[in-house]
């Protein structure tokens, strides 16, 4: 059971609170498919990905970008329950999606560094440390379906 | 994953940036790697203050991004270029390799926060294939 603390609780609430979940979301997903672009290989039906222009101005990577963050919210509403919450999800990328768990990682540090940008010194390293174990956590829940 | 031409001066152009924040961004890296991956700190036992603001953090964020700003003119023999570190790394400080990603990761971070209009997804891809392909060379003598 993952223990968090009253700091921590309130540094990703207050992360949540600070950014815009459609623009936080395809930024991070461009920068996933620009960065390590191997993980083009999971969106082939969403059409030009052909370069960083054409995946910046995809609307399908926009979409999907902004689904994806929101699939923290589970995480966010319930942090005492996230490892629960995400076995349907953590069964779909597994069964269904076909996606090898470490490129959950990749994502994770993506979102990181567009927060970092957007939220610049405010984003503390304190903060940088609670983020990181909640991504961690979700993570981890997403990866415990695969067999 | 190496580096292009493209990579290389991509690199080269947004370090040119970076200028007299280079030591700040070096100092900022350790201290956001030291609070958010404590169990690097096990390799600065012997340092009185492992706090952001402190000396021994300052100096050697300092250090660090000295090399790295070096190792930007190396970029065609990177190998070569950091043998004597490599030797370092491997024989002295034995520093597991792991760890060299960790840091890549906040020296990242610390860009972000302070070139936030420069560190575009271009430039993020170069500067982190960059740091690959300097913690390869970095581990290069390990084995």
């Amino acid at each position: 059971m993952v223990e968090w603390t009253e700091e921590e609780r309130s540094f990703i609430q207050e992360i949540f609170s600070k950014i815009k979940y459609e623009d936080v979301g395809p930024k991070s997903l461009c920068r996933a498919l620009i960065v390590y672009p191997w993980t083009q290989r999971y969106f082939a039906h969403f059409g030009n990905l052909y370069n960083e222009d054409a995946i910046m101005g995809n609307p399908e990577v926009a979409r999907h970008g902004a689904v994806v963050l929101h699939g923290l919210d589970a995480a966010v509403k319930n942090m005492d329950n996230i490892k629960s919450n995400y076995a349907e999800l953590g069964e779909l990328h597994s069964e269904k999606l076909h996606v090898d768990p470490d490129n959950f990682k990749l994502m994770a540090d993506c979102i990181t560094v567009v927060i970092a940008t957007q939220m610049r010194a405010s984003f503390t390293p304190a903060m940088q440390a609670a983020w990181y174990k909640f991504l961690s956590v979700v993570v981890s829940a997403l990866s415990r379906q695969y067999h | 994953m190496s580096l292009t031409a493209k990579d290389k001066a991509v690199v080269k152009a947004f370090w040119g940036k970076i200028g007299g924040k280079a030591d700040a961004i070096g100092q900022e890296a350790l201290a956001r790697m030291f609070i958010a991956y404590p169990q690097t700190k096990t390799y600065f036992a012997h340092w009185p203050d492992l706090s952001p603001g402190s000396e021994s953090v300052k100096k050697h964020g300092k250090t660090v991004i000295g090399a790295i700003t070096a190792a930007v003119e190396k970029m065609d023999d990177l190998i070569g270029g950091l043998s004597s570190l490599s030797d370092l790394h491997a024989f002295k400080l034995r520093v597991d390799p792991g760890n060299f990603k960790i840091l890549s990761h906040n020296i990242l971070v610390a860009l972000a926060v302070n070139f936030p209009g420069d560190f575009t997804p271009e430039v993020h891809v170069s500067v982190d294939k960059f740091l690959a392909a300097l913690s390869a060379a970095l581990a290069d003598k390990y084995r």
